[in-house]
């Protein structure tokens, strides 16, 4: 397919890019119109693996919903429990006792390493840094064990419910998660010279893939996308559970480029880790407690929530009208606020970088397919 | 890449770290969330395990006295192991094998 320019008569190529391309895990369709090596358009396509959760919640009873909306993503599941169960919080008045705000921290910062430890070895395996891409997963492995021994699964972990959460960590189990967490910065810190040093690694990410303050705001980046960019957006800062206890500053960057992101990520890490030990440390300090409240009565009226995901903020949206049945569930996850800042970004890049910028927002595509036009006639 | 070599070098004469796993396998922890049992000596059919349920994976027939479990639907979050009353569920940290064929058990109480 291709199309003349008027004056010139140069022909532009259009090159889809996906729903089935090697460096997406996920299915989504980009159609770059390119010049040459050059890309001048992108248009976007999403829509292939709609599932229908958002209905599924309707259908289910309000406390099993948890286990469904765990299901939207699996590398940030506890996320999407923890928003869930927050909304739902909120329509029934609960609070949620002390340890299991701290529990819910120390899972949902388990999540974020889990994910972007997975993300930066994914960044590192669409630049061709395969080595990296090992290094980074094999030190995975540690959260993935502890997410395993305390949560009782290696992904979905199940653990938060509507009112607390279903397991503690106390005991040899806390001892065991503190080693674990202080071995795993010794080993990611060993990676750092690779990341601010390496020069095939910087040749392909910076630079790349530039966005703008002005404009992050304006297309409403959300996460680490908005804050490599220099805007200071993290949901964390309105101190949801115990992150306002814990004093948490978010990670920012200014050069808006590949680089900046993918440094935005690698300094959450260890600060993922210092919240979970800054946290156990409260945990072991506190007295044993009940970790769960009972809800008393059906949800009636409706709630928002907010979370910070991994990859950007987390909306939940929930409407009861008192029964056990919930009558709207609405979901917004991190990847559909950033689909249009990453369209900005790709106008004028090499079809070489297109792996990298597509990689740099982190694209979590099953978890953005809330809507499906079908277009009849 | 000049940064990496040592690691590299390290690799080269260091044990996997993988583990081969049709032949080798990776054994979960104890804390891990695995296949369930009935045990029928002990049920008493009140249903709780089927309400429960999330993905309603338990079938609880009273009158028939015959509970039908589905472990290819079940997505072994072990609700109904910490809900049942009488301690009838018992709770394997292993998990269960793959399989060509999507099996339904029956749990009678005369099969005890």
């Amino acid at each position: 397919m291709s199309s003349s320019t008027g004056q010139s008569q140069r022909k532009y190529t259009v090159l889809p890019f996906g729903p089935q391309h090697p460096v997406l895990p996920e299915p989504i369709q980009l159609r770059f119109t390119c010049d040459e090596e050059k890309v001048i358009d992108v248009g976007v396509n999403i829509g292939y693996v709609h599932r229908g959760i958002e209905r599924a919640c309707e259908l289910n009873d309000y406390r099993r919903n948890v286990y469904l909306c765990e299901r939207v993503c699996g590398i940030c599941n506890f996320m999407h429990a923890l928003c869930y169960c927050r909304a739902v919080e909120e329509i029934l008045d609960l609070k949620v006792p002390d340890r299991a705000r701290y529990l819910r921290v120390i899972w949902a910062e388990l999540n974020r390493l889990e994910s972007h430890l997975l993300w930066l070895g994914l960044f590192a395996d669409a630049m061709g840094f395969e080595s990296l891409f090992m290094q980074f997963w094999r030190e995975r492995e540690l959260v993935m064990d502890m997410q395993e021994k305390t949560g009782g699964n290696r992904v979905i972990i199940s653990t938060c419910v509507v009112g607390g959460v279903r397991r503690d960590i106390k005991g040899t189990l806390a001892d065991e998660m503190e080693q674990s967490m202080i071995k795993l910065r010794e080993k990611v810190k060993k990676l750092e010279p690779v990341i601010l040093k390496d020069p095939s690694f910087k040749a392909r990410a910076v630079g790349k893939g530039y966005l703008s303050k002005d404009l992050a705001i304006k297309l409403g980046a959300v996460g680490p996308t908005a804050r490599g960019s220099g805007v200071e957006k993290d949901v964390r800062m309105t101190g949801y559970e115990a992150y306002g206890e814990l004093g948490f500053e978010p990670v920012v960057e200014k050069d808006g480029d590949c680089y900046a992101r993918a440094l935005v990520r690698f300094y959450e890490v260890l600060q993922s880790i210092d919240l979970i030990l800054k946290a156990l440390k409260v945990l072991k300090s506190m007295p044993d407690g009940p970790i769960k409240v009972k809800p008393e009565r059906w949800p009636e009226g409706e709630a928002i929530a907010r979370v910070e995901q991994p990859r950007g903020e987390l909306f939940y949206y929930v409407k009861g009208n008192g029964t056990p049945y919930l009558e709207r569930v609405k979901i917004r996850t991190p990847t559909l606020a950033n689909i249009p800042p990453l369209l900005a970004m790709l106008p004028g890049c090499e079809i070489a970088d297109i792996p990298v910028i597509v990689m740099s927002i982190d694209p979590c595509i099953a978890c953005t397919e809330r809507i499906e036009y079908v277009r009849r006639g | 890449m000049p940064q990496m070599l040592p690691a590299i070098v390290k690799n080269l004469f260091s044990k996997p770290f993988t583990v081969k796993h049709p032949y080798v396998r990776r054994v979960p922890f104890p804390e891990h969330r695995g296949f369930i049992t009935f045990d029928m000596t002990k049920c008493d059919f009140c249903r709780d395990c089927e309400r429960f349920c999330p993905p309603a994976a338990i079938k609880v027939d009273p009158d028939a006295k015959v509970i039908t479990y589905e472990p290819f639907r079940c997505i072994y979050c072990h609700l109904c192991v910490e809900n049942c009353l009488q301690r009838a569920i018992k709770a394997d940290y292993n998990y269960t094998a793959p399989s060509y064929v999507k099996e339904v058990k029956y749990y009678k109480p005369e099969q005890q």
